[in-house]
């Protein structure tokens, strides 16, 4: 009898990750990750006279990167998919104006990421004439922290549950295998995916997104082994998008009461990407470049090693506005879920 | 679902208050600082030969043009990092509001972004600061008419 699962997508295709590709900025460089990225420019700013041009430009040099690393051109892709967190979207509509290729734009603040791989893999299950896709996540400190908090010159004091919103940019490229003989066998794979609900974060304190997130991935993680057979200790890592300390703290306490051992197995791309004892991170990362990076640099590899094999990544997202936030509005969190194993 | 009470308790528990008496006395040694540089100045200017009224206001407008300088060259967020409230309530943390949006809205233009955002942050301080002006003064004409018994 085959088990009806409403929430959770298992990919019948075989959908590889054929290359990847981290790009950050200074911030970035000098945490304990900045070793694995594939490129960083220490002045932010990626030869462009605007924040907001800097973000465009990062996400096509981690595009670009991604397609050299298997020598693949703009014209093999055949639909991308990418998100950033300016208004309207606008880094990655003019970042990759030039491509002429298919694109399909995603808002889903930090959890883009996760967002992007779920809706790319979705079309490439519904249309086996979809070959190869990408996808790309970008954040920049600079333009977010104009768009969102205060002037970038600004000096106050920032709470201590307040993060970072990362300049970094993640590019993934996915390959459909069809048959044996089909290359990229050596792969990390996106074997299944799950939406996330809307879920409300009982704060509306932007200081504070972490807190307000963590719900929305407990919410997340709760759904996924109540509607799947596997248990957390299948897994070598659930990875959260960036629920900084505030977060992580938050959720590895309702996880150690509602599933006992997730919480041992929990790690948040928000602490892995500064070194918070000499960085001015605070809580941690932010920003929807931040789990993009730090699957493209860090958990990728990994899996491409075998030296894990299967984790469930959710990007967390914070849907607010400054204009909600000004109102009173709660911020509401979001974390869609994709499983991640390594080639078989 | 979780119910709203649960969720407001874990975040409560966790999330970390401000380091009250490190902060304060931070803002305290350097806002005294940032005092003590006025007073310096006001010396100074009296040395010169400026009166006490235009001393005063001299040393109002170095104070803020110097945040206003040390803005532009970058370091004013890194200090303000630490200091907080410290170079937040001088005159200085005016300048700073003034001159990292400006700084910031140049890219939009000298009318469409300068001149419509210039005064984003520091805009309220403007407003209420005026309206209490207004509103001092309407308390101290009153009064003033009051002492002169030409109110009855």
């Amino acid at each position: 009898m085959e088990i009806y699962m409403k929430k959770i997508t298992v990919l019948k295709s075989d959908i590889r990750f054929i290359s990847y590709a981290a790009v950050g900025g200074y911030e970035e460089r000098r945490g304990p990750l900045g070793e694995k990225f594939d490129f960083s420019d220490p002045t932010d700013r990626f030869g462009q006279d605007t924040w907001e041009l800097a973000e465009s430009e990062m996400g096509k040099v981690a595009l670009n990167t991604a397609l050299t690393k298997m020598k693949l051109s703009h014209s093999d892709i055949d639909l991308l998919v990418a998100g950033d967190l300016q208004n309207q979207c606008v880094a990655s509509s003019i970042g990759l104006s030039g491509f002429g290729i298919p694109f399909v734009g995603v808002y889903g603040a930090c959890s883009t990421c996760t967002e992007s791989l779920m809706t790319l893999s979705a079309f490439m299950e519904s249309s086996e004439a979809l070959k190869i896709g990408a996808a790309l996540t970008t954040s920049h400190n600079s333009a977010a922290e104009r768009q969102f908090r205060m002037p970038i010159e600004y000096g106050g004091q920032r709470a201590r549950s307040a993060q970072w919103t990362s300049t970094a940019a993640g590019a993934f490229i996915l390959g459909r295998r069809s048959g044996i003989d089909s290359p990229w066998s050596e792969k990390p794979k996106i074997s299944a995916f799950m939406p996330g609900k809307i879920v409300d974060g009982a704060t509306a304190d932007g200081s504070n997104m972490g807190g307000a997130m963590a719900f929305a991935a407990a919410e997340s993680i709760l759904d996924y082994f109540s509607e799947s057979e596997e248990r957390p200790r299948d897994y070598d890592y659930i990875v959260t998008g960036d629920l900084g300390q505030v977060g992580s703290d938050i959720l590895k306490d309702i996880l150690r009461e509602k599933l006992p051992g997730a919480e041992n197995i929990h790690t948040d791309c928000g602490l892995l990407l500064y070194d918070r004892e000499i960085q001015d991170a605070h809580s941690g990362a932010s920003g929807c470049g931040t789990s993009a990076s730090v699957l493209a640099s860090h958990f990728l590899p990994l899996l491409e090693s075998k030296k894990i094999n299967k984790i469930l990544f959710l990007s967390t997202g914070a849907l607010m506005s400054p204009q909600s936030l000004l109102q009173g509005q709660n911020i509401f969190g979001i974390a869609p879920i994709i499983k991640l194993t390594s080639p078989d | 679902m979780m119910e709203t009470s649960y969720k407001k308790k874990l975040i409560k528990k966790h999330t970390p208050h401000s380091r009250v008496l490190r902060d304060c006395t931070l803002a305290f040694l350097f806002g005294g600082a940032i005092c003590t540089l006025g007073e310096l100045l006001y010396m100074l200017y009296s040395y010169i030969g400026f009166d006490s009224e235009k001393s005063g206001m001299l040393v109002t407008v170095s104070l803020i043009f110097l945040g206003a300088l040390v803005t532009a060259l970058g370091f004013f967020d890194n200090i303000a990092r630490y200091s907080g409230a410290g170079t937040l309530v001088p005159v200085t943390g005016f300048a700073n509001a003034v001159t990292s949006e400006a700084m910031d809205s140049r890219s939009e233009g000298l009318v469409t972004g300068i001149g419509v955002k210039i005064f984003n942050v520091a805009g309220p301080v403007i407003l209420y600061g005026i309206l209490s002006g207004v509103l001092y003064g309407i308390i101290y004409y009153v009064y003033t008419l009051i002492q002169r018994g030409s109110f009855f």
